[in-house]
């Protein structure tokens, strides 16, 4: 038919056009690939951001390979409060970071490592990336069972999740990371990462929580470093560059002019919690009192990770009305935010006239409206 | 052949989306001369219709997840419009062209499809011909990108938005050195050249664009003109700055304060001031610093300052009270629970230490200890907030020596000191010697306190600190 073979010919244009230099499919001119020498999760993705606005990739592509001490990672899109126990992260110091590709929330600690896969936009290839992925974990332990889903996921023995991935198109670059659990500690994972939430409602991406496995638990004897070796291998060979892994300090100006700017805006509150996409807070808490408990209900509506609309039920009386009006009304616009709610109820207790008991029903309304946010 | 296969092509386009980069690559070269048809009949002030361009592996539909403008809005070439989202993949959607922007084609959180219009921009004639929307985001050397300006006879590579940028500034293109690709003009290299010629302070751009990919290989050639132009020449072009006022609305932690400070100020503040010789005490905490040590506790000289002060409340308590509402009843506090400044993040927060009385330097050292790494944490709880009834401010830690503190309600005095300076000063035997000075500023309500007890509750405070032996006969 006179349309098939149109198609056909159309298809083996395309082709000329991806690869115009290079005769063959998967083959580029250059690669690099670089490692960072922090362990710190906004500096490293900070590296990534700078990367995908200062780099000319159309002849080189660039794997960067990276490690974090402790941190939760959430997606683009998504809400914290709803992906994670915020509550737990701060009592155990463990950084919360909001990244600019789309996808769940994870997990980081020094058992994790992260690979990022910088192409062109049209060299956008997460199947492929993952593929090499793969193909370097097998070249390591031919035994091991991985594969790649089509959710682009790797799974372990067909069932455990080892790898999660994520993506962020620009205008000309793109870069595709993944997870890869090494030696991870699954129990704090598995803490972290449930949220206690109730009554939140948003349209925020969620998470698809999965059972997760570390390589390690399948093959003692491999460690973090084997594994970025071996992909750091795999990659070079595909790429046909040398297998030469360059250090990159995350903090260094020089080699990456206006890179702490991008840090420090990764660590902003207006970036971690204000990009959060508009949700809504309908939950109540019981207040145990003296002899008696109290029924509380609180309304919130979050837009900015600041407080929009705000309304708390309270048994009448109980406290001065007065100074409940000054609560909400100071709470509308400020940051659904422990740290600003304390200083506020506190500063706000000190212009109103006030006895030991107002005082201690005063801090148990406000410790347990603290313990939403 | 050539023009059935156009058809057939742009025929298939709508059926199978798949496809669709297929054929308007192929399609690129052959509709040209219907592209060139189609812009010239552009009039001032059209409207254009910006589709949603290819994701790439096969996807059609993405969630609009962010808006980074708005209807009204102007934009230029390659600023950000939108924020989508598939499959986890988060995708930044930029604008082709400069222009304003007349409508969004859909809310947050809609689905929104490739080959569909995402925004309609309002194009500014005076810019020339806009290049017709592909559906497809071409490659970046491709035709529609790069306007080719012809200045005596030599090509010089530019964007639009970088053209434009030149001509408001008066600037012949072929005057300024292009580092970006093929010696291609960047907006960075317009705003150099117009710094190093009028020596303005260049406003930082609102977001990085393309920038000479790192490490710089090639060298940039320097046109014959700009070696006569090294020497800047005063220059009588208008200084381009472009920073404006910013008003936003106080909210939270500072709509607290401002509540705080206003009620504060209705109380009748008078000051009094100090100088004290800590040369004795400086010593004892060098001594006294490794023993805390050894405990885990970190010595600083606020214990000090602390317990000193609740042993002149012991002999003032009037300067622990309270004032009511109405200014009927004063209520003296049976607890001394002594209010610390701290400097946050947010600003001002007062934790207080309670029942100093009843406590010692060392317990005094730990609780600050557990208050200061709350506090730098953002993890205070209202109960370490609540309750405090004077306070004192070691501002002297940032610089400083006299202040003007201002009393928090419902308290009725408060010190603030500065740091601790070196002086000479004359001993007893009328020798110059080196002192360690520190000066303190007390403010009290003058509606309870008078002069002669706030300067009577400081020199007994002063006392105790400058001869610490005085303050182990009083302990309690």
């Amino acid at each position: 038919m006179v349309l098939q073979s149109s198609l056909k010919n159309c298809l083996q244009l395309s082709y000329v056009f991806r690869t115009p230099k290079a005769g063959f499919r998967n083959s580029t001119s250059g690669g690099l690939i670089i490692q960072s020498i922090s362990n710190d999760v906004y500096q490293n993705l900070a590296v990534e951001d700078w990367i995908h606005d200062h780099m000319n990739l159309e002849n080189q592509q660039v794997l960067f390979l990276w490690r974090n001490s402790p941190a939760v990672v959430i997606g683009r899109h998504q809400n914290p409060w709803q992906e994670c126990n915020l509550r737990l992260l701060r009592q155990k110091n463990i950084k919360l970071a909001r990244r600019r590709s789309g996808g769940g929330t994870v997990y980081h600690d020094l058992g994790n490592i992260n690979l990022t896969f910088f192409t062109t936009r049209k060299k956008y290839e997460r199947m492929e990336n993952l593929k090499l992925v793969v193909k370097a974990l097998k070249a390591l332990r031919p035994q091991l069972d991985v594969h790649v889903t089509d959710r682009y996921d790797i799974l372990l023995d067909r069932h455990y999740k080892i790898s999660g991935t994520a993506a962020k198109l620009g205008r000309t670059t793109a870069y595709h990371h993944c997870t890869l659990l090494c030696n991870a500690d699954k129990f704090v994972l598995s803490s972290v990462l449930k949220s206690p939430y109730k009554g939140l409602k948003s349209n925020a991406t969620p998470s698809v929580p999965a059972s997760v496995k570390n390589l390690f638990e399948e093959d003692p004897s491999l460690t973090c470093e084997m594994v970025l070796d071996a992909v750091a291998e795999e990659y070079a060979t595909q790429h046909r560059i040398d297998h030469h892994i360059t250090l990159i300090n995350p903090a260094d100006e020089t080699v990456l002019p206006g890179i702490n700017n991008k840090t420090k805006e990764l660590q902003t509150w207006e970036w971690v919690y204000g990009k959060t996409p508009k949700f809504s807070v309908s939950t109540g808490f019981d207040m145990v009192y003296k002899d008696s408990v109290l029924d509380v209900k609180v309304d919130m509506d979050v837009k900015h990770g600041r407080i929009e609309v705000c309304n708390i039920d309270l048994p009448e009386q109980w406290l001065p009305p007065a100074l409940c009006s000054e609560l909400v009304k100071s709470l509308t616009g400020s940051k659904f935010c422990p740290n600003e709610t304390t200083t506020l109820a506190t500063m706000l207790l000190r212009v109103c006239p006030h006895d030991d008991e107002l005082q201690s029903r005063w801090n148990l309304l406000c410790e347990n409206l603290i313990m939403l946010m | 052949v050539c023009i059935h296969r156009v058809r057939s092509c742009s025929g298939i386009r709508f059926i199978k989306s798949k496809y669709v980069c297929v054929f308007d690559k192929s399609a690129l070269k052959y509709s040209h001369q219907q592209r060139l048809f189609r812009t010239s009949a552009v009039s001032c002030g059209q409207i254009v219709q910006f589709k949603l361009s290819d994701i790439g592996e096969g996807i059609t539909e993405v969630t609009v997840k962010e808006w980074y403008i708005k209807e009204g809005d102007s934009v230029s070439q390659f600023d950000s419009i939108c924020e989508v989202q598939s499959d986890k993949a988060s995708v930044t959607i930029t604008s082709r062209y400069d222009g304003i922007i007349r409508k969004l084609h859909y809310n947050l959180d809609e689905i929104a499809y490739v080959g569909k219009p995402l925004v309609d921009i309002e194009i500014d004639a005076s810019k020339g011909v806009a290049p017709e929307e592909d559906v497809v985001e071409t490659p970046p050397m491709s035709h529609e990108e790069h306007t080719h300006q012809e200045i005596k006879g030599h090509k010089t590579l530019a964007t639009p938005a970088v053209r434009r940028l030149a001509m408001e500034n008066n600037i012949k293109l072929s005057e300024v050195v292009g580092t970006g690709k093929d010696n291609r003009i960047l907006k960075e290299d317009i705003l150099n050249y117009l710094a190093k010629q009028t020596g303005a302070i260049l406003p930082p751009s609102p977001k990085a664009e393309i920038i000479p990919p790192l490490p710089k290989s090639e060298t940039v050639p320097t046109d014959p003109k700009d070696k006569a132009r090294k020497i800047p020449v005063p220059v009588s072009r208008p200084i381009v700055f472009s920073g404006k006022d910013k008003t936003e609305p106080i909210t939270g932690f500072h709509k607290a304060m401002v509540k705080t400070m206003s009620a504060a100020l209705k109380i009748p503040h008078f000051g009094y001031c100090d100088e004290i010789d800590l040369t004795q005490l400086v010593q004892l905490r060098e001594e006294l610093k490794p023993l805390a040590q050894v405990r885990g506790v970190k010595l600083s000289f606020m214990p000090f300052f602390i317990k000193a002060a609740s042993l002149g409340l012991l002999q003032y308590p009037i300067l622990n009270a309270s004032l009511d509402e109405s200014c009927q009843n004063v209520t003296y506090k049976a607890s001394h629970n002594i209010g610390v400044a701290m400097d946050t993040e947010q600003g001002l927060i007062v934790p207080n230490v309670k029942n100093v009385q009843v406590c010692s330097v060392f317990e005094i050292a730990s609780e600050l200890n557990r208050l200061q790494s709350l506090g730098s944490a953002g993890q205070l709880g209202t109960n370490d907030l609540t309750g405090g009834t004077f306070t004192l401010s070691n501002i002297g830690t940032i610089g400083g020596t006299y202040a003007k503190p201002v009393i928090l309600p419902p308290e009725v005095a408060i010190g603030a000191l500065g740091k601790i300076q070196v002086l000479p000063r004359f001993n007893g035997k009328g020798e110059v010697f080196k002192a360690q000075i520190m000066n303190v500023s007390w403010s009290a309500d003058h509606r309870i306190i008078d002069g002669a007890t706030m300067a009577r509750f400081s020199n007994l405070w002063k006392s105790y600190l400058e001869n610490p032996a005085l303050m182990l006969l009083d302990l309690k």
